[in-house]
């Protein structure tokens, strides 16, 4: 610890700065890259991170494997044996998550002989469809913390959505694409609806939107609960199980190729969030605003732009993104079934890692909800080609991993020895309870 | 510094006293209104013994309408006289308590009037207090970090991780003590991974908690279906039998109440005493209140910041442990996914409800208990208020305390900020 030497604490206490900001570019010449190896700029440490979780994973795998424990048992007898059955334990999984998510090269010698076409590009297909609603609660989440709020409620807004899409999904009659679009509509407004509430809470009486968004998560846990187990709302008549009506066909979203699970219109509406968002951030006045509030409220406030009005309006946005996560489930065409109690999954909760993971930007959130999309699809089909099992929860760990070390930048550059460098952003963030 | 509820559009200019009494008004109006007029004829019964155990104390049966217009009347007096007097904080407090208990008991009169079955109210709080336990240690937990300046909201993840260590533990070695131990133990281990994130890599501590939560529920499942499942004796569902002490258990009304329960209850009974007084009459405590207030002040008076943090987030940890291992060790015995199922944010919930003290938390997590345990009794009556309404409460009630509705509540100064010697 020898402060006087390298002078750590400028580089905790430097503001995020604000990126697009007009100065140019470093051309992308072999010498730039090799420092920015060395340094650990913030491509490389996510790259590392994504690589340390995956091999502390491999050895969560490894070491909760019955034959290989067995195996290492009798190292000092047959090393070589203890060796393969690790090394094949890893393989084996880690090969069917990249199978499930990228491509299988079975599927290619499988076209040739007459299989389908269609085969080779069904894991693309499906790691689009698991990253829809990951996206877009990545937004969510991601355009709120530009603002300087940290929106935990992705969950109840979802829920919000969900109720408001499915409602309108199997209780209005309406036209093919008509229907899609209200559904749509009726999501993004139930869920903007819930995130008002929070930033004119927040905006309103200074309470921390952290506390307020945790407990209108339960609260719409149980509106949830309540709404389905009467057919006066949402329950499906002549159920016992809480469990809505599947929504009518005229307002599920196309979808390509085989049955679902598969890419559908939700990855464009994703997609189409996306550059919104980006454009809101990076062009608008709104954006702008946003921004300055996120990183200095006080110089926003003498710069005469109203605090308390982006916060309510961002948590606006940030709620009816989540909101539409939800119709991307609801009108997937399923599986998963009709709206029920564990519709909500673990959505809101993943879009808070997908946006750390994505730095917050609108592409690092679409790149990272790709990338846990991936991981989803691919610890599905990992599940199923692994004897024993390796249990699909294990993404849940990567995503965990990756996140923890993505946060904690000077860990990273300790394992792997880079220089210490300029601010790269997330540590800037802390703040308490106070504000 | 802005504070949690600092106003800054000043547009609640209500006075909290007129709110406070205006509230109770309310409830008294409620409880005239809705419970007295709409009961159903007739009594309603309730029973303070457990049938077939102690001592036998006759069924109490009470005219239910009659009853609500009392309490209901009572209620709105105390409203009146909190909103002209000015009382003591003490009174302050005790008039909440009995305004609150005077509408729970209308509302069982008004549920159980005219009903056959009677309503057990020992059962009732004993099952309060059942349901409360992990929400008690969680909620400790809680003030342990967030008094020295941490916060934590990864309470989630340590109840689950509690919960996972304590049934596989035990089912393997075949000691619940072990179990119980060891649970404490690696619930201690995630608050020391939250301690080294928060407090030597600076990492924002809302984030930290959240992916820690991420984490714990990955981990535990993950070793759930790739140990537990294949090897059914690694949940073996063994758990602590009640203790009935000597004596003070047999008590009557008291005694099942609160001396006949798990281990689990004399061990919260403890540390509720324990971390109440360390950290409100102890130097100890006074030194965590220090850093967790104004850690420049603390290291100059020479308090070691750092040091004072990490152990008390790891402290804190070991008893949000014990918490987990009552959710399986404790009551069920199996481990299952996600078992933690929110009670980790409930205590979060509970703590900032009870201002950041002891005590307040566990008043504040009893009030949980109770509405969680009404709403099973309730629905036992058939009673027409949605289960999930009353499940909501703490919730709502909890949004409403932050929002500055009832009270001030206000974190530690430096909750949540990471310190960095100058």
């Amino acid at each position: 610890m020898s402060d006087q030497l390298t002078p750590a604490a400028p580089e905790a206490a430097k503001p995020d700065p604000a990126d697009d900001g007009g100065k140019p570019r470093p051309r992308l010449t072999g010498k730039v890259i090799i420092e920015a190896i060395l340094e650990g700029s913030p491509v490389v440490i996510t790259i590392l991170a994504v690589f340390m979780a995956l091999v502390i994973s491999a050895l969560l795998i490894v070491f909760s494997d019955n034959n290989v424990l067995h195996a290492w048992g009798d190292f000092f007898s047959a090393p070589g044996a203890a060796l393969a059955l690790t090394w094949h334990s890893i393989a084996t999984a880690y090969s069917a998550l990249f199978e499930g998510a990228i491509f299988s090269p079975a599927t290619i010698g499988a076209a040739f002989h007459g299989g389908s076409i269609a085969a080779i590009f069904y894991p693309l297909s499906l790691t689009a469809f698991e990253a829809t609603p990951l996206i877009l609660t990545g937004l969510s989440v991601a355009i709120a913390f530009r603002a300087g709020l940290f929106n935990i409620g992705a969950s109840g807004q979802f829920v919000g959505g969900a109720c408001v899409a499915a409602w309108i999904g199997f209780a209005v009659h309406l036209p093919v694409v008509i229907h899609i679009v209200a559904c749509v509509l009726g999501a993004l407004v139930g869920g903007a609806i819930l995130g008002w509430v929070v930033g004119e809470l927040k905006a309103r009486t200074g309470a921390h939107e952290v506390i307020i968004t945790i407990m209108l998560n339960y609260v719409m846990y149980n509106l949830l609960n309540f709404l389905l187990s009467s057919t006066n709302f949402l329950q499906q008549p002549g159920q016992s199980n809480q469990i809505a009506p599947p929504i009518q066909q005229n307002a599920i979203f196309p979808h390509v190729g085989g049955p679902p699970p598969q890419a559908n219109v939700g990855f464009l509406v994703a997609l189409a969030a996306v550059a919104g968002v980006a454009w809101l951030l990076s062009r608008s006045t709104i954006g702008f605003e946003f921004r300055t509030v996120g990183a200095n409220p006080r110089a926003a406030r003498s710069a005469g732009m109203s605090v308390e009005r982006s916060w309510a309006l961002v948590m606006l946005i940030s709620g009816g993104l989540a909101g539409l996560a939800a119709s991307t489930i609801i009108q997937g065409g399923g599986p998963p079934p009709p709206l029920n109690p564990n519709t909500y999954g673990t959505y809101g909760f993943d879009g808070i890692t997908v946006a750390l993971l994505g730095r917050a930007r609108p592409v690092g959130v679409l790149l990272a909800g790709l990338l846990f999309g991936a991981l989803q699809a691919g610890g599905t089909v990992m599940q199923a080609a692994t004897n024993p099992q390796v249990p699909v929860d294990i993404v849940e760990v990567i995503q965990g991993l990756i996140v923890l070390f993505v946060a904690a930048p000077p860990l990273i550059r300790a394992i792997f020895r880079l220089r210490a460098a300029r601010g790269t952003g997330m540590e800037a963030v802390a703040k308490g309870w106070n504000g | 510094m802005t504070t949690l509820v600092a106003p800054i559009r000043q547009s609640f200019t209500l006075n909290r006293d007129s709110l406070a009494a205006g509230f109770f008004v309310l409830l008294g109006a409620i409880e005239i209104a809705v419970f007295g007029v709409f009961a159903h004829a007739g009594h309603a019964t309730f029973q303070l013994s457990i049938s077939g155990s102690g001592t036998q104390i006759p069924d109490i049966k009470v005219p239910a309408a009659l009853v609500c217009y009392v309490v209901g009347g009572l209620s709105v007096v105390i409203g009146f006289w909190r909103g002209i007097a000015e009382p003591s904080p003490r009174l302050k407090r005790l008039a909440i308590g009995t305004v609150i208990t005077f509408f729970l008991a209308a509302l069982l009169c008004w549920a159980d009037a005219g009903n056959q079955t009677a309503v057990n109210l020992i059962s009732l709080v004993q099952q309060s207090f059942t349901a409360s336990i992990p929400l008690v240690f969680g909620a400790l937990a809680g003030c342990m970090c967030e008094r020295s300046g941490v916060i934590n909201i990864a309470i989630e993840g340590q109840l689950l991780v509690g919960a996972f260590t304590g049934a596989i533990i035990a089912s393997a070695i075949g000691s619940l003590w072990i179990g119980l131990i060891s649970s404490s133990i690696a619930a201690g281990l995630l608050g020391l991974l939250l301690a080294v994130f928060a407090i030597t890599f600076l990492v924002d501590q809302i984030i930290l908690g959240v992916v820690l939560n991420v984490l714990a529920l990955g981990i535990t499942g993950f070793l759930y279906d790739r140990l537990m499942v294949p090897n059914a004796n690694l949940n073996a569902g063994n758990s602590f039998s009640a203790v009935k002490l000597p004596l003070l258990g047999n008590i009557p009304i008291i005694g099942p109440i609160f001396f006949d329960s798990t281990i689990f209850l004399y061990i919260a009974y403890i540390l509720i005493i324990v971390i109440q007084i360390g950290l409100f009459s102890t130097r100890w405590g006074l030194r965590v209140r220090a850093v967790g207030e104004h850690p420049t002040a603390a290291d100059t008076l020479g308090l070691r910041v750092l040091w004072i943090r990490y152990r008390n987030v790891v402290l804190g940890g070991m008893v949000a442990g014990i918490g987990g291992a009552f959710l399986t060790i404790g009551s069920v015995g199996f481990f299952n996914k996600d078992i933690s199922s929110g009670f980790g944010f409930i205590a979060l919930a509970a703590m900032i409800f009870g201002r950041w003290t002891p005590l307040g938390s566990v008043a504040a997590a009893l009030l949980f208990g109770v509405a969680d345990s009404l709403a099973i009794v309730l629905s036992s009556l058939n009673v027409p208020i949605p289960s999930n309404f009353l499940l909501m409460t703490p919730y709502l009630a909890t949004i409403v305390a932050v929002v500055g509705l009832v009270g001030k509540v206000r974190a530690p100064a430096a909750d949540g900020k990471p310190y960095v010697k100058a």
